[in-house]
């Protein structure tokens, strides 16, 4: 198989696949999580301004008070190459079209050399919060294999992306397959790792925030 | 596997819900939990990382309720939980978790950590991987009637004691009062002065309420030991004297755990909703002093600073009444930064007081380490709080670091300035 091909294949059946085991995955494990429900809270709730399930959905999008002087990394670091994925995936003109061909849906992309910067500042990010990670002794001491792993998955592909955009190291339609690959694995790696996280969050703000709320405290 | 490791893994199968799925499932080991428990910012050391003090209940989840997790189970490529393992956690689900929730506010995706601690001491208790200290507490609450032991003719002891000290009559399982009241035996034992303030406040008030000879003790140490069964028999002795009396309210001490056992957990123990209602005494305080009954003849001078205890206030949702009520009383009331909800617990919480091997009482000592620092960079040398365990606690805290802080119960401080 040549580069060609291999670029033809992730593509085309590649993707395929790698988006059927997303889909599936994702559907499976929201079954499997939110299915075990929860037992009704009988304490007669009390009522307060700003505690409800959506406020803290939003809320814990925030640092609480006193937390970004005590881990400052974290928060910045974390926002930080949190918003660079998300301008990346969604407004790079590249994967427009791929979400346009693959939904119908369009909308416009931000020009290519600030994506370019984008992804030089989320791997700085990324690779700031792995020496975090690696130094820090309760991040470190939580960490396994599968901390260092999805790491690794996350961030091939703006590695990928970018040296392939920039003409780096292998020629472009080798490095663009390379590319495309890593982000099928990320696709197919995300529903059975902490990566599901990007799902599930939203639920357990919710839940935090709900039975919280029915005691009065804004969580 | 043995065959109490079997209900020991059955337990934790039936305590997993959705919230709990959801919240392993969300964890990215950011470690940020770490950094709002007292435990750790105290030591320095990770093993008191919240999350982690849920490791075996997640490696349950992941093995009974994921696709993977059983498929590995299946081929044998899991860890079973183990009685050493269970053995080794004992010290982090009981003597460096006071369950003060802290944790659970700061989690960015949202887990409520305190939460999971919670359903899996259910699990700790079954297996028998529990402090000596809360077994024992709750082996007294069960047969005897209280935590301390203590026998009704005692506390009828302390009551005719403080009608003397009060000149007033404090009522005992009289039917159709307006409150039935609550005690912990903390109180009944350490601080008496607390039935006194409370006598002299209804009085004023005009409120009617009574004791219960077979209900006075408010405090759950089936809910700290984590023994639902447990915490259901005692939670029902109140509900029993509530309804037998037809009162309508039952008024909590100023306890912590007291009351989230009986107005929080209560209910969705028994498994019903109550037909009373169950009040805090700071917010019964709180109304009359809206309602212009609570008057100060005078004003409590000293600079102070206000803890506010963990159950009632971040995990109670008791949280304007303390500042307002705080403010009437006193004249030199410094608020402190991490106040109301964000307030650090006093370290003897969840049952951790009750536990008197030498390794938990250095750790206490430590943890404390944080309310010295709010008390010295306040420059204050009066503590006021509302719960008879966060006073102990921090009682004995204040002896091992000879600190000459004074502390005073919010309602015995209220009603030392009662207007006569």
């Amino acid at each position: 198989m040549n580069e060609l091909q291999l670029l033809t294949w992730a593509r085309g059946p590649g993707l395929d696949i790698a988006v059927g085991i997303f889909v599936l995955g994702v559907l499976w494990r929201l079954i499997e999580i939110y299915t075990l429900g929860r037992k009704k809270d009988l304490a007669a709730p009390r009522r307060a301004a700003g505690a409800s399930g959506l406020h803290t959905v939003f809320r814990r999008s925030l640092a609480p008070p006193g937390m970004l002087k005590r881990s400052p990394v974290s928060y910045i670091g974390g926002y930080t190459f949190h918003i660079g994925l998300a301008i990346i995936v969604f407004l790079g003109a590249p994967h427009i079209l791929l979400i346009s061909n693959l939904t119908g849906l369009s909308w416009p992309a931000l020009p290519a050399q600030l994506i370019d910067l984008v992804a030089v500042v989320t791997m700085a990010a990324m690779l700031v919060m792995l020496f975090d990670r690696i130094t820090k002794p309760a991040k470190r001491f939580l960490s396994t294999f599968e901390d260092w792993f999805t790491w690794t998955v996350t961030f091939l592909p703006v590695l990928t992306g970018w040296l392939a955009v920039q003409h780096l190291l292998l020629p472009y339609t080798t490095m663009l397959a390379l590319h495309i690959l890593s982000a099928e694995i990320l696709l197919i790696v995300l529903p059975f790792t902490k990566l599901f996280h990007a799902f599930t969050l939203f639920g357990s703000r919710w839940y935090n925030g709900s039975a919280n709320a029915r005691k009065g405290v804004p969580v | 596997m043995s065959a109490s490791l079997n209900k020991v893994t059955q337990t934790l199968k039936e305590v997993i819900d959705a919230p709990i799925a959801s919240y392993f499932e969300s964890c990215v080991h950011c470690g940020l939990c770490a950094e709002a428990c007292l435990f750790y910012t105290e030591t320095g050391d990770p093993k008191y990382t919240p999350i982690h003090k849920v490791e075996p209940l997640r490696r349950v989840y992941e093995q009974e309720y994921t696709l993977l997790g059983r498929l590995m189970k299946m081929v044998g490529l899991s860890k079973p939980i183990t009685d050493d393992e269970l053995e080794q956690w004992q010290e982090l689900v009981y003597d460096s978790c006071t369950m003060c929730g802290r944790c659970s506010l700061v989690c960015p995706v949202g887990n409520d950590i305190v939460y999971m601690i919670r359903k899996f001491r259910e699990g700790m208790a079954v297996s028998g991987h529990v402090p000596d200290g809360i077994r024992s507490a709750t082996r007294r609450t069960v047969e005897i009637g209280g935590p301390m032991g203590l026998k009704w003719p005692a506390v009828a002891n302390v009551l005719k004691h403080a009608e003397e000290n009060t000149g007033l009559t404090i009522p005992v399982d009289k039917e159709g009062a307006d409150y039935l009241v609550l005690l912990s035996s903390m109180e009944i034992v350490n601080y008496p002065e607390y039935i006194e303030a409370l006598a002299k406040v209804f009085h004023k008030a005009g409120i009617s309420f009574t004791l219960a000879s077979d209900a006075f003790e408010a405090t759950n140490a089936g809910i700290q030991i984590g023994a639902s069964d447990i915490a259901r028999v005692i939670v029902s002795r109140i509900v029993d004297a509530a309804e037998r009396l037809k009162v309508k309210y039952v008024l909590s001490p100023e306890c912590g755990h007291a009351y989230m056992a009986i107005r929080w957990e209560g209910p969705n123990l028994i498994g019903r909703p109550y037909g009373f209602k169950v009040v805090h005494v700071l917010e019964l305080l709180d109304q009359l002093r809206q309602e212009g009954l609570l008057k100060m003849k005078d004003t409590f001078k000293d600079p102070l600073i206000l803890h506010d205890p963990c159950q009632i206030v971040r995990r109670g949702g008791v949280l304007q009444a303390p500042d307002a009520l705080i403010r009437q009383v006193a004249e030199n009331y410094i608020p402190i930064a991490d106040q109301q909800k964000w307030n650090w617990c006093c370290g003897g919480g969840g049952g951790a007081s009750a536990i008197h091997t030498e390794e938990a009482e250095a750790l206490r000592a430590r943890a404390f380490g944080v309310k010295k620092r709010q008390i010295e960079a306040a420059g204050v040398g009066t503590v006021v709080t509302f719960c008879a365990n966060c006073r102990i606690t921090m009682e004995e805290a204040l002896d091992h670091y000879e600190m000459n802080t004074k502390l005073i119960g919010l309602t015995e401080l209220l009603a030392e300035h009662l207007e006569d």
